[in-house]
């Protein structure tokens, strides 16, 4: 278990969430945005995995497990809204759903 | 007998219900004897109750009518107190009230408010017997804000005319300065002694405070606020010359016989008070003098017959003050007595004048009105002579006594009060001479009724032998232990003060052996006039010193100044929240960004610190 030090896994998961987040602020699919909220998801539950072997404790994997069902339940309730969306305006992209006035 | 005292002050209150509830529909002669009637009733009360008492032995009586306001300690009663005191106001207000009314009965004849009159003279009325009769200073604070009101409505009387509106204002506005102080002495006197029954309270006074202290110098010193408004002495004085304002009787009833006098009442009610404060008492003394002579000289330059009796009014009062400051209780109140006598005498005369001129006030246009009114012209020599203190009249005897009193505690103020009765002397024959010689300019149309000259003749009989009267007020005050002695040389010189200002007005206004448009005209008496035909100055003063920068302060802040700050503090909300809901876009993208830019902010300063 001593193969990869922390700090790379650290790393990695840290790059993929400020990808994931870059990607949520950049992208205006809806599609994408979603996938970017996955990554960031993801990028956590890595963290949490790094964290866990690090100090040979199965916290950081339950952890994971429990990220794993938020995100398909997230996922669930993120697809739906976006076929509702796509059905009331045609549309996936973020900016042109707003309907507010402010 | 004495247990009807309940029904004195309840008569003219009932009469005042049934005229403001009724008074509209009611025919004429009902109104008037309803008016009359009710006033009628009480006089006669207090005439068995007068007889009666005067006649016991008792020295006070005691009637306890029913609770009003009774709360723990505190407690004011509806309880009447009759001493010799309050009899002989009694006699003032119940007599003399009723002689006035009779004289309204002819007077207001033709005035479509006719119920009105009689319904606010009735409210009058009751009022000031209250205020005579309370036995505790609630009460009596009840009766003196009742004719306060009473006076209020009647100076405004006659509405229609703005400036009625603001004379009526303006007594009320200036009694109220006075009102206010008393207000402040009454809750003294209660949280120092705990009772408001005013027996209790002199004798408590008396016997816990020593004289001079602190306490009785600052209740004294507000008791005589009120009385200074009600009494219009300096310096609350400048409102009775415009209170004239409204019908003569009601300057006859309340501006000259009866509430101006409740001042004077009220000093000589709570007099232990006085005695246990004699700086205070000395400052009535200086107050009476001071007030005597300016407002005499006032009267000097009037030309408005009511205006005239008005400063008088303010100058007979001074004497009642200055009395009251030397310690001549009685001579005050018997002062009182014999200037209501006199002075409404005069104010139904000028009122008979004025009825008959179609409401000319100007002195200078009347004349000549001996021959055509004998009446009115006898009145206005008997009530001028009493006014005047002319030997043997009714204000002979008290003036008398009141300057060889004064004389007794300080020769300055009797020679000051001697100087005011030379000048009592020249204002009150200079009037007669001017209204009554001369050649008549113009015709009289109109005649006195019965019901305007049975009063006149009755309170000149009383003018003229009033000062027989004798009203044992010895068990009320304390007798002045400095009594005057034979002081001839004093007495003749009080004695020979008005007969010179007689003698002046004679040559002035009736031989024109000098002329008084001529000396008017001299290089220094021209201001002197205009300064005295204003009062002094003293409205202006106040105009200067209060009135303007009032108003100037209400103008700058017409447009709420103070409100500035709260407008700003609005305006500040009001921005923050546009900006606020700036931010609310409804872009997802940029909420994400938001957030991340925060949580960066937060992360940033946590690894800074």
């Amino acid at each position: 278990m001593s193969g990869v030090p922390m700090e790379f896994g650290l790393l990695l998961s840290a790059v993929l969430f400020v990808l994931g987040l870059i990607g949520l602020m950049v992208r205006r699919n809806l599609i994408m945005m979603l996938m970017s909220l996955e990554v960031m998801l993801n990028a956590t539950g890595l963290a949490f995995i790094v964290a866990g072997s690090r100090w040979g404790q199965a916290d950081g994997q339950i952890m994971f497990l429990l990220i794993l069902t938020l995100a398909a339940a997230e996922v669930g309730v993120g697809l739906g809204l976006v076929m509702q969306i796509f059905h009331r305006f045609n549309t996936l992209d973020a900016d042109s759903v707003n309907e507010m006035q402010g | 007998m004495t247990e009807l005292l309940g029904w004195v002050p309840l008569f003219p209150f009932l009469g005042f219900l049934t005229l403001v509830l009724a008074g509209g529909r009611l025919f004429k002669p009902l109104i008037a004897w309803i008016g009359i009637g009710s006033v009628g009733i009480s006089a006669l009360l207090v005439c068995l109750i007068g007889v009666d008492f005067l006649n016991g032995t008792v020295p006070f009586y005691r009637l306890l009518l029913g609770s009003w306001i009774a709360m723990d300690d505190l407690s004011a009663p509806f309880g009447f107190y009759l001493d010799a005191l309050s009899m002989t106001m009694l006699f003032v207000v119940a007599g003399v009230g009723f002689l006035i009314h009779v004289y309204s009965a002819g007077f207001m004849e033709s005035d479509p408010g006719y119920a009105r009159f009689f319904a606010y003279m009735n409210l009058f009325v009751s009022a000031m017997l209250v205020l005579v009769l309370a036995d505790n200073l609630v009460l009596l604070y009840l009766g003196w804000e009742g004719v306060g009101l009473g006076s209020y409505l009647l100076i405004g009387f006659w509405y229609e005319d703005p400036n009625n509106g603001y004379a009526a204002r303006k007594a009320f506005v200036m009694t109220r300065i006075g009102d206010t102080a008393m207000a402040l002495g009454l809750f003294l006197l209660f949280t120092q002694l705990h009772t408001f029954d005013i027996q209790s309270l002199m004798r408590l006074a008396t016997g816990q405070w020593a004289p001079g202290t602190l306490l009785p110098v600052a209740s004294a010193a507000l008791l005589l606020g009120g009385a200074v408004g009600k009494s219009a002495q300096l310096p609350l004085q400048t409102w009775l010359p415009d209170a004239m304002a409204g019908p003569t009787p009601v300057s006859a009833l309340i501006h000259a016989a009866t509430m101006v006098t409740a001042g004077v009442y009220l000093i000589a009610r709570t007099h232990d008070l006085f005695l246990l404060a004699p700086a205070v008492q000395f400052a009535v003394a200086v107050i009476g003098t001071i007030t005597l002579l300016i407002a005499g000289c006032a009267a000097l330059a009037q030309t408005d017959i009511k205006r005239i009796l008005a400063y008088s009014t303010i100058s007979q009062i001074g004497y009642m003050f200055l009395a009251l400051g030397v310690g001549a209780w009685s001579a005050a109140i018997f002062h009182l007595l014999t200037h209501a006598f006199f002075k409404a005498l005069l104010f139904l005369a000028a009122g008979a004048v004025i009825y008959c001129f179609h409401h000319e006030h100007n002195i200078f246009k009347m004349g000549g009105l001996r021959k055509a009114m004998p009446l009115t012209f006898w009145s206005f020599i008997i009530g001028g002579a009493a006014l005047s203190a002319l030997p043997f009249t009714s204000g002979f005897y008290s003036k008398h006594e009141i300057l060889l009193e004064a004389y007794a505690a300080s020769p300055g103020l009797w020679a000051a009060g001697c100087l005011g009765a030379l000048i009592t002397g020249i204002y009150s024959f200079r009037l007669i001479f001017v209204v009554f010689f001369g050649t008549q300019s113009r015709t009289i149309e109109k005649g006195l009724g019965l019901s305007m000259s049975v009063p006149l003749l009755l309170l000149a009989i009383l003018a003229l032998f009033g000062g027989v009267l004798q009203i044992p007020l010895d068990s009320v005050f304390p007798v002045n232990p400095a009594s005057s002695d034979a002081l001839t040389l004093v007495s003749v010189i009080t004695i020979a003060a008005p007969f010179f200002g007689l003698l002046i007005a004679v040559l002035f206004y009736l031989t024109h052996t000098f002329s008084s448009q001529r000396f008017a005209n001299y290089g220094w008496a021209r201001p002197v006039r205009k300064l005295f035909l204003s009062g002094w100055g003293f409205d202006a003063l106040y105009d200067g010193l209060l009135v303007q920068p009032f108003t100037s302060i209400a103008r700058l802040n017409k447009n709420d100044i103070v409100d500035r700050l709260y407008l700003a503090l609005a305006w500040l909300g009001r921005e923050l929240h546009r900006m606020i809901s700036a931010a609310q876009t409804g872009r997802v993208r940029w909420y994400a960004s938001s957030l991340v830019l925060g949580t960066v902010a937060v992360i940033a300063l946590g690894l800074l610190s």
